[in-house]
């Protein structure tokens, strides 16, 4: 990688109790690149995000942003110019109940960067134009509407601060093919295409393989395998092998009771 | 050895629970002197935890002074110092019972409905995504609430006094046949600045403590909709037992020579 990584992790570490979640992972991310980590549910993939983003701060390792080591600094204490690199698209979206749509879209506009409310609101109606979204959806509450939209409204609040890189957890779990779709589409649309940096996990192989650059597949809190999105058929690895075409016998035990 | 071991760790989570809580407490105060604050959602608080639960304690304190007037003149009665009704009822109402049971209704309206909002939040990430959005969730979620207990309850309560007073009025003079000026009279001869004083000062203790054992138990509820539920029911029994608490404390600072 020539560039400089927007994104640098190094033996990241992080342990809940005596679960060690996180066990060493080594990745970088560079400018405008997309990379998908893939993994079974609880292999730490969300928490990996929410170490960097700094909603929960790891045990021991590097990272860093553009250079500057933010490994044990919680997102409170961060220098804002650095939170507000950020965007973060939930699994569950997220939104804010008690705010109107348009509101959950401008939050970190009006909140973060104190910007006047009606400028804000021209500004989330903008981006609601952006994915797919009506005006008068706006002034809807977020409980009005169905998952699909919950995501694309989800999404319209990650980017209308206009990060530099973009987070998403598991952006088409739970939507039907199509609408899974229609995600992966905007996902591309709104950050690959405007040269923003993403990190996404999904289990889903057909949006990892649409939305990502490079895939990395995370087991037991280890990166067992990162390469390019297209050569993740030839990996050559039992582990990913399995999880990509879906088999029950493998490498992968499944804790399961018989 | 195990049941040792079943004490050590009762006796270790309850010293974690309170570390928790103070460093929570400590948290939010600090964050109430720094700026940003929220006045909008101050506002918006202040008129939920005041205006809205002026009902419940208007009716709880009317009851209250009723019944004060009732109780008090069967049992003067019987060594002949039915006078001291209206006294008797003013002093209950500014010392104790306004502050006390306005703390209590609104402990179980507001605690549990800013444990089972916050906890909510928490459980749907909506926290983390506060986070995310350049948002302190303390500034933002805390603050307000904490702000707008301290200042509504005391009040609240002043409220509950005015009507609780009334309250055993219309029983003095409807049932009991005082004459009106007479109970007034002696209502307002023996009341004394600090009787009223005390009773606004536990008020606003009481409004810190609801919104915090109503903030801090939402904030790390976790598991989904039992969680929430968990925080919910803790967050009013915490705070009912901690008013009752401090109640005996604030009284014993004030009033104990």
């Amino acid at each position: 990688m020539a560039a400089a990584p927007k994104i640098h992790l190094k033996d990241v570490r992080k342990a809940f109790g005596d679960k060690q979640v996180l066990n060493g992972i080594d990745l970088d991310i560079a400018p405008a690149e997309s990379v998908v980590v893939i993994g079974g549910s609880g292999t730490g993939k969300s928490v990996l995000i929410k170490c960097i983003l700094g909603i929960l701060t790891a045990d021991s390792g590097v990272i860093e942003v553009d250079g500057r080591d933010v490994t044990h600094i919680p997102a409170g204490s961060r220098d804002p110019a650095i939170n507000r690199k950020f965007g973060m698209l939930f699994q569950s979206a997220a939104l804010f109940d008690s705010l109107p749509v348009w509101e959950n879209v401008a939050f970190g506009l009006i909140q973060g960067e104190r910007m006047s409310r009606k400028e804000a609101k021209h500004k989330a109606i903008e981006t609601l134009a952006k994915v797919g979204l009506a005006p008068s959806v706006g002034d809807l509450s977020p409980a009005e509407l169905s998952g699909g939209m919950q995501k694309r409204v989800g999404l319209a609040r990650a980017i209308a601060g206009d990060p530099e890189i973009v987070f998403f957890d598991e952006p088409t779990t739970g939507l039907d093919p199509i609408m899974a779709d229609v995600i992966n589409d905007l996902i591309i649309a709104c950050v690959k295409d405007k040269g923003i940096t993403a990190l996404s996990i999904t289990h889903d192989m057909h949006s990892a393989r649409k939305i990502g650059d490079r895939i990395a597949m995370i087991h037991e809190g280890r990166l067992i395998w990162v390469g390019n999105a297209k050569d993740i058929d030839r990996a050559g690895n039992p582990y990913v092998e399995q999880f990509v075409n879906g088999r029950a016998e493998g490498p992968i035990k499944m804790q399961l009771r018989r | 050895m195990n049941f040792l071991a079943l004490i050590g760790r009762v006796v270790l989570g309850f010293l974690g629970h309170i570390g928790r809580l103070t460093i929570f407490a400590g948290t939010a105060v600090s964050h109430c002197v720094r700026p940003p604050l929220y006045p909008r959602l101050i506002v918006r608080q202040m008129i939920d935890i005041g205006y809205y639960s002026l009902p419940v304690v208007g009716l709880t304190a009317i009851f209250s002074g009723m019944v004060l007037a009732l109780q008090s003149y069967t049992g003067f009665a019987r060594f002949s110092a039915e006078s001291a009704v209206a006294n008797v009822v003013v002093l209950s109402m500014t010392r104790e019972l306004g502050p006390v049971l306005a703390g209590l209704m609104v402990a179980g309206r507001i605690g549990a409905s800013m444990a089972a909002e916050i906890g909510t939040m928490r459980v749907t990430e909506q926290i983390d995504a506060l986070t995310t959005l350049s948002t302190n969730p303390f500034k933002y979620l805390v603050v307000p609430r904490l702000l707008a207990g301290l200042l509504m309850l005391p009040l609240l309560v002043l409220v509950a006094d005015i009507i609780g007073v009334f309250g055993g009025y219309l029983v003095g003079v409807y049932k009991l046949g005082f004459n009106p000026g007479v109970y007034i009279n002696s209502t307002v001869d023996f009341l004394e600045p600090l009787d009223v004083i005390s009773g606004l000062v536990k008020a606003a203790v009481f409004g810190f403590l609801i919104a915090l054992m109503g903030c801090y138990n939402g904030y790390y509820s976790k598991g989904g909709a039992q969680g929430v539920g968990a925080a919910t029911t803790n967050a009013v029994v915490s705070a009912s037992i901690l008013i009752l608490t401090s109640n005996y404390i604030i009284t014993e600072l004030f009033f104990a020579t």
